[in-house]
């Protein structure tokens, strides 16, 4: 990983991951032409902490499954900064399906502190609809990539990371926790979350020393070049994946988390 | 996977706690009573909640006498770099008899040959890290192999946090094997025990083909500490609790621990697959 700067401590880069860097909207609008936004689980609702639609990819349609946190206030509010209900997850399950039944890549973008913890989400079963959006992805016979581009918060995050690959910006974290929660949990004193995220790995470089993430996206660029990059490589990493068998494919990246 | 914190005070088991003859106290109705009164069972015999179990006790309440092969028993994880996690898995060794959080291996409920996994809270709050996930990946495989149904009992406080994101990691993996086991066309049920909460409860303890509760088992994904301060309200008494969610329709029934290895056995045998 000696291409990037290594200046920031790992505290430093869970403060940058929090920053509203890019929104959901404008790395779709950016790397993907003819957007449309597709609404709703079809079963009670939508929620609009999960962005997703069909696009092109310069020539090739794919499906997008975006978690955002929103910029203003309202948008804050309204996607709970990100945070989806089971509804989304389930939104996020029927835009699987769709993707497999056209035959379409999926791309997911992940932003989340977590998934939502709230009485109803508890009543929805968000712990079922994390599962089910998982398992889904363990099963969809077209290629899944992951790209992290800022706090990959615990299972809420993991339920659209089980993908063939797994991308992250140089300062966008990954982590079974927040570590203010990991330190009130392990020491019962959430203000020793910068001793936390010292030690939790949960870093690009770290993340991918351990394989857990394959690509490591640099950031010290202009955006507008830092998304060229990713286009680039999407254009490239989805059409190899396109040429695999699909049940090779769902078997690799069953084989991907094996390891682990 | 904020669920655990909120369960780490908690005495283990209540009973274990108290010498003979003296009252416990029933952690959900709070009724107080004899130790006896609890039964082979373990069970409050005011409100039916069934007290923690050992992955000992539970084995003996539910396979037949003398059927158990177990698999992987003595697997334990290699290099603990986590500071105080090497003492923490041996005082933990050395109190349940176990070297992680899951028992597994085959043997037969009421005649019927199952897989059989059974997780422990009294071992780091039953926590899922890369030794439970490793066990419950071996048992899907060797289940597939052998074709036989799997029966998990789940009981976990969420993540293992010492072993960070290698442990949110096991939920993909085992989701991997699950997803070949179900396309095989077999048998997956789950029983969920108290408490079944965080990494677990999003991932394979909510992926039954079918799903049991025991009465008044804590089942969520987040904890309740975390909810009131996101809502800055007191949440019901029945939040979370398996009569809550059968209502949601998140559980197909809720089983008296007399009357599991009946119904298991029963499931079982409703769930043979005619080959086309």
């Amino acid at each position: 990983m000696s291409l990037f700067k290594h200046d920031l401590d790992p505290a430093e880069v869970v403060a940058k991951s929090r920053e509203d860097r890019y929104s959901a909207n404008y790395i779709i609008q950016s790397l993907f032409s003819d957007f449309f936004e597709m609404h709703g689980d079809r079963l009670q609702g939508d929620d609009p902490s999960i962005v997703s639609g069909v696009a092109m990819l310069n020539e090739q349609p794919v499906t997008i499954i975006a978690i955002d946190k929103g910029i203003t206030l309202d948008e804050k509010i309204a996607k709970r900064n990100g945070s989806p209900t089971p509804s989304g997850y389930r939104k996020a399950q029927r835009m699987m399906h769709h993707a497999e039944k056209f035959r379409q890549p999926i791309i997911t973008f992940i932003n989340t502190p977590g998934a939502y913890p709230g009485k109803e989400a508890e009543e929805n079963g968000q712990g079922e609809a994390i599962a089910q959006s998982i398992l889904t992805s363990m099963k969809v016979t077209v290629p899944i990539i992951a790209i992290i581009y800022g706090e990959g918060g615990s299972g809420g995050a993991l339920a659209l990371a089980t993908a063939d690959e797994v991308w992250m910006f140089e300062n966008a974290t990954y982590s079974v926790l927040s570590p203010e929660g990991f330190a009130s949990i392990l020491w019962k004193d959430g203000k020793r979350s910068d001793e936390a995220a010292r030690l939790m790995g949960l870093t690009a470089a770290e993340l991918a020393d351990e394989g857990v993430i394959d690509y490591v996206i640099p950031e010290g660029w202009t955006k507008r070049r830092l998304m060229r990059l990713v286009q680039v490589r999407l254009e490239r990493s989805i059409e190899r994946l396109m040429k695999l068998d699909p049940n090779e494919l769902v078997s690799r990246r069953q084989q991907r988390f094996r390891k682990f | 996977m904020g669920a655990v914190h909120q369960f780490k005070n908690e005495p283990s088991d209540a009973a274990k706690r108290v010498p003979d003859g003296l009252f416990v106290d029933c952690p959900y109705c709070h009724t107080h009573f004899y130790e006896k009164q609890l039964g082979k069972y373990k069970v409050c015999p005011n409100c039916g909640y069934g007290f923690r179990l050992t992955a000992q006790e539970r084995l003996a309440q539910v396979l037949d006498a003398d059927s158990f092969v177990e698999t992987n028993a003595e697997l334990s994880l290699q290099n603990p770099d986590f500071p105080g996690y090497a003492d923490k898995l041996h005082k933990a060794q050395r109190t349940t008899h176990l070297r992680d959080a899951v028992m597994t291996g085959t043997g037969t409920i009421k005649d019927q040959p199952v897989a059989l996994g059974i997780m422990d809270s009294h071992f780091v709050m039953g926590s899922l890290g890369t030794i439970v996930g490793e066990k419950i990946t071996r048992l899907f495989e060797l289940a597939l192999q052998e074709k036989l149904p799997v029966v998990l009992f789940t009981a976990s406080g969420g993540a293992r946090m010492q072993e960070g994101i290698q442990s949110l990691m096991q939920m993909a993996k085992i989701s991997g094997v699950l997803a070949r086991f179900q396309q095989a066309g077999l048998f997956y049920l789950v029983v969920l025990t108290d408490p079944t909460t965080g990494g677990v409860t999003a991932s394979f303890a909510m992926d039954g083909d079918v799903t049991l509760a025991e009465p008044h088992a804590l089942i969520g994904f987040a904890g309740r500490r975390v909810i009131e301060q996101t809502l800055h309200e007191k949440l019901p008494e029945d939040f979370q609790r398996a009569e809550s969610l059968k209502q949601q329709g998140f559980v197909d029934e809720i089983v008296k621990r007399e009357n599991l290895a009946d119904t298991i056995a029963k499931l079982v045998r409703l769930h043979r697959r005619n080959e086309a």
